[in-house]
C-alpha cells in the first residue's frame, strides 16, 4: 500500500520534474486526506451507488490527483509516465470517460459545484441518504459566476450531503474581502470552517464532520502554489 | 386548443408519476405549470430560480445520480445562455438529458431579440449526438416527449423545440420524413409548424411535401428517395435558414441536385409585432414561401387583374 511519502515520486513519474515537495501543489494534502481518511470509495466498487462522490472542479494541475488515484489503486502507476500524450488516458484536465474513479470531467472553471448540487439532489431523490458529495474548488475558480448560482441555491434548499472544499492559495484577482471566501457562503444554511490545507488531522476532522446542512471547508495554503 | 407548453407540462407531470427516475429542472419559467407535480415529487421537480447555468448543470448532476432529467426554459436562455453547460456538463461528461424549449424563433416577436433564438438548432449541431424534435401540433408533443425520455436510458440526449405556432392538424410522430402529398418537380421538407404555410404556398404546384418532426438525426435516406428524379430539394425550417443544408447536401451527395434552404434569415430584424408579422418579414408566410419556391423552380406566375391565374 502506498503512503503519503510515495506521492512525490508518483508525481515525478507524471511530470519528470524532480522537485515535488508537498508544497509544490496546493491540492496534494487535501486530496490525500480525502482519499486516505474521508471518502468511502474503492477501486473495486467504482459504480457502487452508496459510494461517496468526489468532484475535482478545479481540473487544473491534476498531477496530484492522478498521483493519489494511482496510490489508491484506481489507476495503474504505469499510466503515469505518458501524462498528456496522445496515447494516454491522463490529460492536463481529467476526463471521467477515460479515467476510472474520476466522477466528472473538468477543466473549464465553475462547473463542478453546479454539477455537485444536482448530484447531491439526485442521490437524495433516489433515497441514497448516506453518500456524500465533495467538490474541490479553488479560490480563484470561485470568480466564475456559475458558482454563485449554485452557492445561493444550495444554501436555500439545504443539501446536507454536500461539502465544498475550497483550496485557498490567495490566487483570486481581487480577493474575497475581509470575511474571506466564507463570507460568500453564508447565505441560507451553509456552515463554514477554515483549516490549514497542510494539516492532515485538521483537514480530516473538518471534512469528516458531516453536518445537517451544506458545508464549506476552506483549506488555506501558502500563496503562489499552483 | 391547449398549447404545446401546457401539453408538455401535463405529459412531463405524468412521466414524473410513472417513472421514479424522471426529473424536471426549471429556472422560474413554467414553474406554475409544474406546481402540482412539484408538490407530489418535491425531490424530482427542481426550480433553481433565474439561474440557467445551474439549471443545466444541476440536470447533469441528476444524470450523474442516475436520474433522467428534463430541463426547460425559453430557447435563448436554455440553449444560448447556458451553452457551455450544455456542451460540458451534458455532452462532454457523456450525460444524457432532454432539453425542452419554448419560444421557438419568433413566438415572442413582441418581446424582441432577447427572447428569440432562431440559432438554437444550428448551435446544438456543433455537438454530436443531440436528437432534435420540432413538433408541429400540441397533440404531437406527448409522443415526442416520451420518445425522448425513453432514449435517455440508452444514453441519448434530445432537444425538443416547442412553439406557439402550430399546424391545424396533428400527424403521426415519426423519425422519418412523411410524404403529405406527392409531385414531380421537387420535394419540399416542411419542419414542424412550417407544414401549413408550406401546403398553402404550394397548393397548386407539382411538388412533394414531406413533413418532419425529427430533424436530428436527419432522414437522409428518406430525402434521397422523396427527391426522386427531380433532384430539387427545398427545406422550409422555422429556425435559422440553412440549418439542415449540410444534412440535405450529405443526403443528396453524389446525386446532381439543387437546394433551396428557407428559414429565418441571418441578421437582426429589429422589429416587434406578431409572429405572423415576423413570418411575413422573413418570407416564411405562404406568399413568401410561394415566391421563393416558384423562383427556385423557374415557374412563371402570370398575373391578370392582379391575380395569380396560372402556374407552371
Amino acid at each position: 500500500m502506498r503512503t503519503y511519502a510515495d506521492l512525490p515520486g508518483l508525481m515525478t513519474m507524471l511530470t519528470g520534474d524532480e522537485k515535488h515537495g508537498p508544497s509544490a501543489t496546493s491540492t496534494l494534502d487535501v486530496l490525500w486526506v480525502l482519499y486516505d481518511r474521508v471518502l468511502r470509495v474503492s477501486p473495486d466498487a467504482l459504480d457502487d451507488p452508496e459510494r461517496d462522490r468526489f468532484l475535482l472542479s478545479k481540473g487544473h494541475g491534476p498531477a496530484a490527483y492522478y498521483a493519489v488515484l494511482a496510490a489508491k489503486g484506481f489507476i495503474p502507476e504505469s499510466w503515469l509516465p505518458g501524462f498528456g500524450s496522445a496515447g494516454s488516458r491522463l490529460g492536463y484536465h481529467p476526463d471521467r470517460n477515460l479515467v476510472p474513479g474520476v466522477e466528472i470531467s473538468s477543466g473549464s472553471l465553475g462547473h463542478g459545484l453546479p454539477l455537485g448540487v444536482g448530484l447531491a439532489h439526485g442521490l437524495l431523490a433516489r433515497g441514497l441518504a448516506r453518500p456524500r458529495v465533495f467538490v474541490l474548488v479553488g479560490d480563484a475558480e470561485l470568480e466564475e459566476g456559475s458558482n454563485n448560482e449554485a452557492i445561493v441555491y444550495a444554501g436555500a434548499v439545504g443539501l446536507p450531503n454536500l461539502t465544498v472544499v475550497a483550496v485557498d492559495n490567495q490566487s483570486s484577482r481581487y480577493g474575497w474581502g475581509p470575511g474571506g471566501i466564507e463570507a460568500h457562503f453564508t447565505v441560507g444554511c451553509w456552515s463554514a470552517t477554515r483549516v490549514s490545507g497542510r494539516d492532515h488531522s485538521a483537514l480530516a476532522a473538518a471534512l469528516g464532520d458531516r453536518a445537517a446542512r451544506p458545508r464549506l471547508v476552506v483549506a488555506a495554503v501558502q500563496g503562489n502554489a499552483s | 386548443m391547449t398549447d404545446m407548453r401546457t401539453v408538455f407540462a401535463e405529459e412531463a407531470s405524468l412521466l414524473l408519476d410513472e417513472d421514479p427516475l424522471a426529473a424536471v429542472v426549471l429556472a422560474e419559467i413554467s414553474a406554475d405549470l409544474f406546481a402540482e407535480a412539484a408538490a407530489r415529487h418535491p425531490g424530482r421537480v427542481l426550480d433553481v430560480g433565474i439561474r440557467e447555468q445551474l439549471m443545466v448543470s444541476a440536470g447533469g448532476g441528476l444524470a450523474l445520480a442516475g436520474l433522467h432529467p428534463i430541463m426547460h426554459s425559453y430557447a435563448p436562455f436554455l440553449v444560448e445562455r447556458a451553452f457551455e453547460q450544455v456542451k460540458l456538463d451534458l455532452a462532454h461528461q457523456g450525460l444524457p438529458a432532454v432539453l425542452v424549449s419554448i419560444g421557438a424563433s419568433y413566438d415572442a416577436a413582441r418581446a424582441g431579440r432577447t427572447h428569440q433564438a432562431p440559432e438554437d438548432v444550428a448551435l446544438l449541431d456543433t455537438m454530436p449526438g443531440f436528437a432534435v424534435h420540432v413538433p408541429g401540433h400540441p397533440a404531437e408533443v406527448p409522443a415526442v416527449l416520451r420518445g425522448a425520455v425513453a432514449a435517455l436510458a440508452a444514453g441519448g440526449s434530445s432537444y425538443i423545440r416547442l412553439s406557439a405556432q402550430a399546424n391545424g392538424q396533428a400527424l403521426a410522430v415519426s423519425p422519418s420524413l412523411q410524404a403529405v402529398r406527392s409531385g414531380g418537380r421537387a420535394v419540399v421538407v416542411a419542419v414542424g409548424p412550417m407544414l401549413d404555410p408550406v401546403l398553402d404556398a404550394v397548393a397548386d404546384l407539382d411538388v412533394t411535401v414531406a413533413y418532419a418532426t425529427t430533424v436530428r438525426p436527419f432522414d437522409r435516406a428518406g430525402l434521397r428517395s422523396l427527391a426522386g428524379a427531380s433532384g430539387a430539394v427545398v427545406l422550409a425550417e422555422p429556425y435559422l435558414a440553412g440549418t439542415s443544408a449540410f444534412a440535405a447536401a450529405e443526403a443528396m451527395g453524389g446525386i446532381p441536385h439543387r437546394l433551396l434552404a428557407l428559414g429565418v434569415p441571418r441578421g437582426e430584424l429589429r422589429r416587434y409585432g406578431t409572429p405572423a408579422d415576423h413570418a411575413r418579414l422573413h418570407g416564411l408566410d405562404p406568399a413568401g414561401i410561394r415566391r421563393s419556391v416558384t423562383g427556385f423552380l423557374g415557374i412563371v406566375l402570370w398575373r391578370h387583374h392582379a391575380e395569380v391565374v396560372s402556374v407552371g
